[in-house]
């Protein structure tokens, strides 16, 4: 007779707690040296309780099986030549932006991961962070695969990685990364598996991926639903160990808010390169940024934030200043990009008639009083005298690296301004909370690689565009610049046997 | 404030059965459609009852199968053999 088959808690039991195991030679403190230096303070790891109570057997089963799914279907993409049935060839560039914003930073967390498997003591974390750590490396592989299809049609694709870590506007990814990986185990978890996938995470993939299923890109649906289906588990995750770390000792509360804090508004800025993917990069729009920001934060963010109010947790801090900033946030960002589209490895353009009513319908406080009219402005500039790229290099945020363009608060028409003197030196932000941020940790942020100081003392190639564009591997006038003059749009006209009359309908009726 | 868990499940063949699970076990449940996504949003508690979704496809049902087509979730997860539940936690 077969023995009894395990329930799911047994069997959660068995293939993680029991198959870890005291050390006799070696202490525990030398073993995880990192366990305790960040403050906080943990006296029964047993205490951990994964919800999903996955082990390594159904593990490898659900994700071959979510691996199948995919691959048939990206096979299916390629054999079809499915690229050519996307909306408009401007969605291309939000992919572009994925690949070289996003994608890097998957496997940046696979390493996370690892590291944090690595130095905590408890069974449970240490299979969690394993499987996460997997999780990531196959988000990675599964987005450069199903995105080099778009590298054989269209330009800006080809050396990601390497643009990853040296052209401007990634730099607020990367360094992003750098500063959760920098840190010790519960803050780089608070950060990622907390303040950025559970609280922030569904701003990235749900409106990157509906925009992808409006604008009729079957391929990044698919890879990214299949990554959004691990990112349920990582959010649960990230949930737990903040619960866990606020039940073990009242301790940790101070210590968990400040990386809450932290973590909330460096992941809020990062995503401000999202809102402006969703307001003006995707030809057929899905919400506008200040719906998915109402729906995903105010609404679900504010119900989490409740749940941890009897832990003496409260609402991360500067939340406020998002709302205050939802109606502006993507116009702001987007001027940027056209400011400094010359240097960037995406195109850039400015929205035509349909957009700028769908953008006035979406934003009747604020697009037509501040931002309608310079876009007509440099509309009229393009047509009379060509089009306008800005050649002063922008000051940077110390903290996000973000260009100093957002607004303060209370006024939209004042770009907001805040520094702080360390050792002699003064450093800039854009904001009280990336302010805040350098001042809880200056020998950390005096430390940033800042894209526009880098290239002013020299160390990106030379001091015109052109050499600096060449240090980023970008062809000048193939893969940067106007998208209108682009050979991306040549192709895709001759491609799809287009008129720009045709275009110009096309593009329209994705607008209605 | 709102205290709604919600559920994202792709919409395809396999999680049509779990919405409609869903909808019969979860009375105050609001299913919405957006492309390629369904999401789901519930008052307080929101639970897929592995009895109600076998009945409904006539096989065997494990609920951690939900992985597959699941997409986002909120809440905090209470899972076992019989059923998966997403539960605001006051």
């Amino acid at each position: 007779m077969s023995a009894k088959r395990m329930n799911l808690r047994e069997k959660y039991q068995r293939m993680t707690r029991d198959l870890a195991w005291k050390p006799s030679y070696q202490s525990e403190d030398d073993i995880f040296p990192q366990a305790k230096y960040e403050g906080i303070i943990i006296h029964d790891w047993d205490k951990w309780e994964d919800p999903f109570r996955l082990t390594v057997d159904a593990y490898w089963k659900y994700q071959a099986e979510k691996e199948r799914k995919l691959y048939a279907i990206i096979e299916a993409f390629a054999q079809n030549n499915a690229q050519l049935n996307v909306t408009d060839a401007r969605y291309i560039n939000a992919l572009k932006l994925f690949l070289t914003g996003v994608t890097p930073l998957e496997y940046a967390a696979h390493r996370g991961f690892a590291m944090s498997g690595r130095n905590f003591p408890g069974a449970g974390p240490q299979v969690s962070s394993q499987f996460q750590s997997i999780d990531e490396l196959r988000h990675a592989q599964t987005q450069i695969h199903t995105i080099s299809h778009y590298n054989k049609y269209f330009n800006g694709f080809h050396d990601w990685r390497h643009m990853h870590d040296r052209v401007w506007y990634l730099s607020v990814p990367k360094s992003f990364f750098d500063d959760a990986m920098s840190a010790g185990p519960f803050e780089f978890v608070t950060a990622i598996s907390f303040s950025f996938e559970y609280v922030l995470t569904n701003l990235l993939f749900m409106p990157f991926m509906s925009g992808a299923a409006y604008n009729d890109d079957m391929a990044t649906v698919t890879f990214g639903f299949s990554a959004q289906s691990d990112e349920s588990r990582h959010m649960t995750l990230g949930l737990e160990v903040i619960k866990f770390m606020l039940e073990q000792d009242e301790r940790n509360v101070p210590i968990v808010q400040k990386w809450i804090d932290k973590w909330f508004w460096r992941g809020y800025r990062l995503l401000a390169l999202v809102s402006m993917m969703m307001d003006y990069m995707l030809p057929k729009r899905v919400m506008s940024w200040q719906e998915a920001w109402e729906m995903y934060f105010e609404e679900n963010g504010g119900a989490l934030f409740e749940d941890l109010a009897r832990y003496g947790i409260r609402m991360p801090k500067y939340w406020e200043v998002s709302v205050k900033e939802k109606n502006r946030l993507s116009h702001e960002v987007w001027s940027v990009f056209y400011n400094y589209g010359h240097a960037a490895a995406i195109h850039t353009w400015m929205p035509d008639e349909n957009e700028m009513a769908w953008l006035s319908e979406k934003y009747p406080e604020t697009f037509d009083k501040y931002y309608r009219p310079r876009f007509d402005h440099w509309h009229k500039h393009q047509k009379k005298n060509g089009r306008w790229y800005n050649n002063t290099l922008p000051m940077l945020c110390q903290t996000c690296q973000i260009p100093m363009a957002f607004t303060e608060p209370d006024d939209p028409t004042q770009i907001c301004y805040r520094s702080s003197d360390y050792e002699g030196m003064q450093y800039h932000f854009c904001s009280d909370g990336c302010k805040d941020i350098f001042d809880d940790e200056p020998e950390k942020f005096v430390q940033a690689w800042l894209p526009v100081h880098q290239i002013y003392q020299g160390n990106c190639g030379g001091a015109s565009v052109p050499e600096v564009l060449e240090w980023y591997h970008l062809k000048h006038g193939q893969d940067n610049l106007e998208y209108l003059d682009s050979q991306d749009r040549a192709n895709w006209l001759r491609w799809k046997g287009l008129t720009e009359k045709a275009e110009a309908v096309l593009q329209k009726a994705a607008n209605e | 404030m709102s205290n709604n868990v919600f559920l994202a499940l792709q919409n395809n063949e396999e999680a049509r059965p779990l919405i409609e699970a869903i909808e019969q076990d979860n009375a105050e449940a609001t299913v919405q459609h957006f492309p390629a996504m369904v999401k789901i949003d519930c008052p307080g508690r929101l639970v897929v009852k592995r009895e109600t979704v076998e009945a409904l496809i006539g096989r065997d049902w494990d609920p951690q199968e939900i992985h597959v087509n699941l997409i986002s979730l909120s809440g905090n997860v209470e899972e076992d053999d019989d059923s998966f539940a997403l539960v605001r936690d006051r």
